[in-house]
């Protein structure tokens, strides 16, 4: 009993993100049954993959923005200019894959210092500034690709968008055997990871989840990676994009949790004077989290350009929203510190999973970015919900809290010892 | 004559746990300036808000007449329309607005909701010119100084036919010539028979316009004495008496003992002069110098105003002000403090009087909190351990006594006692030479404070060199070895611990320095 009413307080404390895993599982059981199955099937996931990498590798560097407190418009503008740079590159110019891969990233690098130094050094919010770089770069793209597409490109480009890790069987087995490897060693590794870490944190002293709740939570995700597994090696195997994506969903989640550059964003965006009076440089920071930004955004660029094979002159439209939206539905705050690269990759994957879902019932454009942008008005109307309930009012997930809280005193005088409500006014001199 | 307007009896306001405000009595004859005076965090302002609304009538005990009525305000409105106009300390204008528009706003001349520009500026026009301000009523407020901003305020509290005009600090964001001017139009309007209460603990400013003075000490009226001693005064206004009044308290806490090792002079501000951010014609504060040894709690004692965050916060990494002028030495060299990480590096630390603003991020852990300052500290190539930055916040966690479930706990959920030992155990983490605490003590409870003076007298006794920034004057008295009294942005005194008393202090913090 009483480990179940653990349980329940541990998951009325985090209602957002088990909510926002139990809403992907709820989704996809939907459409997979409104498909009649087609949404699960092998292709089709190999699909969900490829058609949502950029998306994904987008809001990987979009949530960190968000987490530092600003946000950027300008993606989809910049991925559809390095598309047309690659273009000009690889097609007019004839510069080898290997020679224009790393060259588009510098650009995008150059286009983030640019964005970046406006932002960080002169100040302009960064709303203003990637509003302008929206502009600024779907104009250059234009110029670049003088209105017309440019293809076609080679095969080995074109892999990094469509491409699959090669099958050593050669295609004599049902399933793909270097897929399975890889899944099966990646469920290890997953599986090592998390009870060390739960160990970690026990011998440290510090809160850890419910047993109960943590061995379903990673027996349920490491069945969900067999099961993915399953699926891509029964049809073609691992598409290069995805281990493209799951390198930098490690290396970014690493990177936020356990570096000082990673703590120092979060630090920013969860109290900015704090963060400066700390020392930290908050200028350089936000310069290169913008520069990331461009970087990633340039690979998006490439990615998408393989896929389709033509660097297109309204490439890239709307990836900007669709980041934006995968960040916030992933449960980054819009105030700014908080939000995880793990959250954006699922809230991505809700809004893949809902396109594709979409598309296979035939329902149109309208009818998708009507119900994508419920989705998003919903999911962080329940975080603005959730919130306000924490702050008062009755609930069930309340008798499981920490401690209520007083509404904040008005008045600046009495010295009392209120329970601290973030963002209440420090009592001021009389 | 001494016709009272209004009577306030037994006012008591109680928040949560605490007696703001216990049996408070004020009268107001018509036609004074009647001051009330007291401490940082008396009770001052809560008696304000109780008069004029702010707070509800049924949300404390005791009457009020007003006019020889009894008041049952459950707003601001109720009592403006009643003639009791209230000016906050931080002014209510609309920056982008003119100053007929602010002085009209939410009481705008519209018959059937269209407004009449013409009769508003000329309106306009003549509460300026009542109040002896010679600017063109269209003009934006953002585009005048702050002391002729303040005049607009009176012009609007005149536009509502005020009876009772309650200023509260008026002139503690104004320079010199500004106060004079605004003291003269209070005793202008006082011949037109308004009548105002004047909350200021600038005893001269008391001394040249109160008919009378409250005042407030602890949440309880103490006296109010009367010019000439008059009827129901009691005795006459002198600064010593005010002193008196304000500090006459016993000490109710107690302080860790401790026998101070004080040792070589570890840092030195020398000519600091700092002026406003903004409005460059006030200097917040003038020439100051000042040192700290190795071993030595210096307290730094001022009333509000007086310059000491703003002192302390220029000196940390320019936070505050831009222009700022003066040496700092460090074991007589001198070094360089304009960046925040720049004097980090040299081994200040400063904790700030708003913790909740700007020393946590509070929705963030305590283990995050405690390493923020010094994250490289925990790093090997940019990457943190975090298994030892645990450990360092378990750590701090015992010897300071932070309550909390774990060290994973957000600061945000703590109490504000709690709230300050993660912020002092993060300045003490990043290893300082020199700590600057500003107000350690604000919003804490008896029991924490003790345990914050404890951890004060342990930082010295391990040779750390402490400045404590306090209202309260016996919490200086009680820790500190030696005590710098700032006063309008001058350090009016340098007083040893064996000479000082809140009289002595209280004297200095309120001498005016030319």
């Amino acid at each position: 009993m009483s480990a179940l009413r653990e349980s329940l307080g541990f998951l009325a404390s985090r209602l957002r993100q088990v909510g926002i895993f139990v809403a992907l599982i709820l989704i996809v059981l939907l459409f997979q049954l409104l498909t009649d199955g087609i949404l699960l099937q092998p292709q089709n996931v190999t699909n969900l993959v490829v058609q949502n990498s950029y998306i994904l590798i987008l809001a990987i560097g979009m949530v960190m923005v968000i987490i530092a407190g600003h946000i950027d418009l300008s993606v989809g503008s910049i991925a559809g200019f390095i598309g047309a740079v690659a273009g000009v590159m690889i097609v007019h110019w004839g510069w080898p894959w290997w020679a224009a891969i790393p060259a588009c990233l510098l650009v995008g690098a150059l286009v983030g210092a640019w964005q970046g130094y406006w932002i960080a050094y002169v100040g302009i919010p960064a709303f203003i500034v990637t509003l302008a770089g929206m502009l600024i770069f779907r104009g250059l793209t234009l110029i670049t690709l003088k209105n017309q597409q440019i293809t076609p490109f080679p095969d080995e480009l074109r892999a990094l968008g469509g491409g699959f890790l090669p099958d050593i069987s050669g295609g004599t087995s049902v399933l793909e055997w270097l897929t399975v490897l890889l899944g099966v060693v990646g469920t290890a590794a997953l599986l090592f990871q998390s009870i060390k870490e739960r160990r970690v944190r026990r011998k440290f002293n510090l809160e850890n989840e419910p047993l109960a709740w943590f061995a379903t939570k990673t027996a349920f995700i490491a069945l969900l990676m067999l099961a993915i597994t399953f699926l891509l090696a029964s049809y073609r195997g691992t598409p290069i994009v995805l281990v493209v994506l799951a390198a930098l969903v490690i290396g970014y989640s690493a990177l936020m949790n356990n570096s000082i550059f990673g703590r120092h964003t979060y630090a920013i965006g969860g109290n900015l004077h704090a963060a400066q009076l700390s020392g930290i440089k908050t200028k350089a920071v936000t310069f290169r989290l913008f520069v990331n930004m461009g970087v990633l955004a340039a690979l998006a660029g490439l990615i998408f350009t393989a896929r389709l094979n033509s660097a297109q002159p309204a490439g890239g439209t709307g990836f900007e929203l669709d980041s934006i939206a995968a960040a916030f539905i992933g449960g980054a705050a819009v105030q700014g510190g908080i939000g995880t690269v793990a959250g954006a990759m699922i809230g991505g994957l809700i809004m893949g999973v809902l396109n594709n879902g979409m598309s296979i019932l035939g329902l149109g454009t309208d009818y998708q970015q009507l119900i994508k942008g419920l989705v998003l008005l919903l999911a962080v109307g329940f975080d603005i919900f959730n919130k306000n309930r924490a702050g008062g009012g009755s609930s069930i997930a309340k008798r499981f809290r920490f401690r209520t809280t007083p509404p904040a005193a008005e008045d600046a005088t009495p010295p009392a010892e209120p329970v601290a409500v973030p963002g209440d006014r420090t009592p001021s001199k009389v | 004559m001494n016709v009272p307007i209004l009577q306030m009896r037994g006012i008591t306001k109680t928040f949560p746990g605490v007696k703001a405000l216990q049996d408070v009595t004020l009268d107001v004859n018509r036609g004074e300036v009647h001051a009330i005076c007291g401490e940082n965090g008396a009770g001052k302002s809560t008696l304000m808000k109780v008069l004029s609304g702010v707070y509800a009538h049924n949300t404390f005990d005791g009457e009020i007449l007003f006019e020889n009525e009894p008041c049952a305000f459950t707003s601001i409105n109720d009592s403006e329309k009643r003639g009791i106009v209230i000016i906050h300390q931080e002014l209510a204008l609309s920056p982008y607005l003119s100053i007929a528009e602010n002085i009209f706003l939410g009481n705008e001349i519209a018959p059937r909701g269209w407004v009449d520009w013409r009769k508003t500026n000329l309106e306009a026009a003549k509460l300026l010119a009542r109040v002896g301000l010679d600017e063109n009523p269209v003009t934006p407020i953002q585009h005048i100084s702050v002391g002729k901003q303040q005049l607009v305020e009176i012009a609007k509290a005149l536009s509502k036919e005020v009876k009772l005009l309650i200023l509260d600090e008026p002139t503690a964001a104004l320079n010199d010539e500004d106060s004079n001017h605004l003291l003269d139009l209070i005793l202008h309007l006082k011949g037109q028979g308004v009548t105002s209460i004047i909350i200021s603990h600038k005893l001269n400013e008391i001394r040249k316009v109160a008919d009378a003075v409250t005042i407030i000490r602890d949440g309880k009226s103490i006296e109010t004495l009367r010019l000439g001693g008059g009827e129901g005064g009691q005795g006459q206004i002198t600064q010593e008496r005010i002193i008196r009044g304000m500090v006459g308290r016993d000490l109710d806490s107690l302080y860790p003992d401790r026998t101070p090792r004080i040792g070589e002079e570890v840092l030195r501000i020398e000519d600091w002069t700092v002026q406003h951010p903004q409005d460059h014609s006030r200097i917040v504060v003038h020439n100051a110098s000042l040192h700290v040894r190795k071993g030595e709690v210096v307290g730094l004692a001022g009333l509000m105003g007086a310059g000491r965050t703003e002192l302390a916060m220029s000196v940390f990494g320019r936070s505050y002000g831009k222009a700022v002028s003066g040496k700092v030495f460090k074991y007589g060299k001198e070094i360089d403090t304009s960046t925040v990480p720049g004097a980090i590096a040299h081994g200040i630390a400063y904790a700030t009087e708003d913790r909740k603003h700007y020393g946590l991020n509070l929705i963030e852990d305590i283990k995050r909190n405690i390493s923020m300052a010094a994250l490289p500290k925990l790093a090997k190539r940019g990457w943190v351990d975090k298994n030892r930055e645990t450990t360092v916040a378990n750590g701090y966690r015992r010897s300071m006594n932070i309550k909390a479930p774990a060290v994973s706990a957000i600061t945000g959920k703590l109490s504000g006692g709690n709230q300050q030992k993660v912020v002092l155990s993060k300045w003490m983490f990043s290893d300082p030479d020199v700590l600057i605490l500003d107000e350690p003590t604000r919003g804490i409870d008896v029991g924490a404070k003790y345990e914050i003076y404890t951890i004060i007298a342990g930082l010295a006794a391990e040779g750390k060199a402490v400045i404590v920034i306090s209202s309260e004057l016996p919490e200086l008295l009680g820790i500190c070895d030696r005590i710098y009294t700032l006063s309008a942005g001058h350090v009016t005194g340098e007083v040893p611990i064996s000479e000082a008393s809140q009289e002595t202090l209280m004297h200095y913090m309120t001498q005016e320095k030319e």
